[in-house]
């Protein structure tokens, strides 16, 4: 049977790994690539890296480390931050990335989408999304959750997939750094409305959470930072909990 | 041993690359006939999609090459789906390597198949040494359904091919590359291969 995925996010800047709480107080957590080794050998599925460094030089440097991580694990990896062209994500799979994560560029332009798709297959875009509610309404955010948007999370959620995303990535406003557990209700909503599948991030705080976002939130895959980072949870251990629960995953 | 990757303009080249060094060998990435034709191990890449990954293949003159190539030769992903008679994806018509024709995966399921699932009947010395069930890393909307061909078999939605094998000719279409250290002892068995 298909696993459910279990995702470490690296949140890259200046080649460093830094995990926001709420977006904002970085606090640094490592070497990225010595920690891609170790989530690797502790049985992560797929890492997500996000560059969020402004500096010109930020492309090369980012570059760098992708080649780095490519040669050194041997499970799948996606690249995210200001990727806004169809050349900027040559380069990312031509050095070794598997998947690119766009967000505000695909508000902006969404052709971008079915350019990527055409261009490098649906299998490698995945559309983060990042929504917080307001008045009741999942509304789509740009920037770190900074700028608000009118378009609605599902209506959002319906274009990509028709445009041809691979995958959707999917982070609560509402729920990331409070470590309270993952938007289960709109995941849920999420997963049923659409085809392709949701990745379920923000609000990670326990074992249990992981639980309820697979059971619950019916998400197919779960990212987290912090608590894999502080080692608050071992990979090992959360995998073989969501075993116990009947939930299927890589051993 | 001289490990060519096909490079015909389609497919993840780079982390095969790094796989087989991981392994301790180095592959040339090539669209050359003479150079192909003298590998001892061909790896026929391929990700996105099938019917402009084909005319790539036909543009560079590949599509007659690699039927008549002798040594071991795996495709890997759409690799092994253009090895196949054709493909629903596009319309595409393959190498005609394997009989089987390449289908996609109903609604019923999400679309594509992304993450890790299990093989199991294996039959070929690929998986030498490989337990049934091991996870592989799969990413795709369209599959090979069972055949006799067929040398794995993974079950989404229903129990398809997920590797075949015809003489020379091997093709999985999970990633041996991502899939851990199985897939890469998997890789480490296709460059064991003897002709």
């Amino acid at each position: 049977m298909l696993t459910k995925r279990i995702i470490p996010c690296l949140d890259i800047k200046n080649g460093r790994t830094v995990k926001g709480v709420n977006f904002v107080d970085l606090r640094d957590a490592g070497d990225p690539v010595e920690l891609a080794k170790i989530y690797s050998d502790e049985g992560a599925d797929e890492l997500v890296f996000l560059d969020i460094s402004a500096t010109e030089e930020r492309r090369k440097t980012l570059v760098d480390l992708v080649r780095k991580v490519a040669s050194t694990i041997n499970i799948p990896f996606t690249v995210g931050g200001g990727i806004s062209s169809v050349k900027d994500v040559e380069v990312l799979l031509q050095n070794g990335a598997d998947k690119v994560s766009i967000n505000s560029s695909a508000v902006k332009n969404p052709q971008l989408i079915n350019d990527l798709a055409q261009k490098f297959g649906s299998q490698c875009v995945v559309v983060a999304i990042d929504a917080k509610q307001i008045d009741g309404q999942w509304m789509v955010h740009l920037v770190g959750g900074k700028v608000p948007t009118n378009l609605n999370l599902f209506d959002w959620a319906k274009e990509v997939e028709d445009r041809g995303a691979g995958e959707i990535l999917f982070t609560s406003m509402d729920n990331d750094g409070t470590k309270n557990g993952f938007a289960n209700e709109a995941l849920s909503r999420l997963s049923e409305l659409v085809n392709i599948p949701i990745i379920a991030s923000g609000g990670a705080g326990n074992i249990q959470h992981f639980v309820d976002t697979f059971l619950d939130g019916k998400a197919d895959a779960a990212l987290a930072a912090s608590v894999f980072h502080f080692k608050e949870i071992e990979i090992k251990t959360l995998k073989t909990a969501l075993k116990n629960n009947n939930i299927e995953v890589r051993i | 041993m001289k490990i060519v990757i096909i490079n015909y303009g389609a497919g993840n080249i780079q982390s095969i690359m790094f796989a087989i060094e991981r392994l301790g060998f180095q592959a040339v990435l090539s669209n050359d006939w003479m150079e192909i034709k003298a590998a001892d191990k061909v790896i026929f890449p391929g990700v996105g999609e099938a019917s402009s990954a084909m005319r790539m293949l036909v543009d560079s003159g590949l599509d007659v090459l690699i039927p008549t190539l002798k040594q071991p030769v795996l495709g890997i992903c759409l690799g092994m789906q253009l090895m196949c008679n054709k493909s629903e994806e596009g319309n595409t018509i393959g190498l005609g390597i394997f009989d089987v024709d390449v289908i996609k995966f109903t609604p019923k399921v999400k679309v594509p198949q992304m993450g890790w699932n299990q093989i199991y009947n294996l039959k070929s010395p690929l998986f030498q040494g490989i337990a049934e069930n091991e996870y592989m890393y799969l990413v795709h909307s369209f599959y090979a359904p069972r055949c006799d061909e067929a040398i794995a078999t993974t079950n989404y939605e229903l129990e398809y091919a997920s590797a075949l094998q015809k003489d020379n000719f091997y093709g999985t279409q999970f990633h041996p590359e991502k899939s851990g250290d199985i897939g890469e002892k998997i890789l480490a068995n296709f460059l064991k291969l003897k002709d």
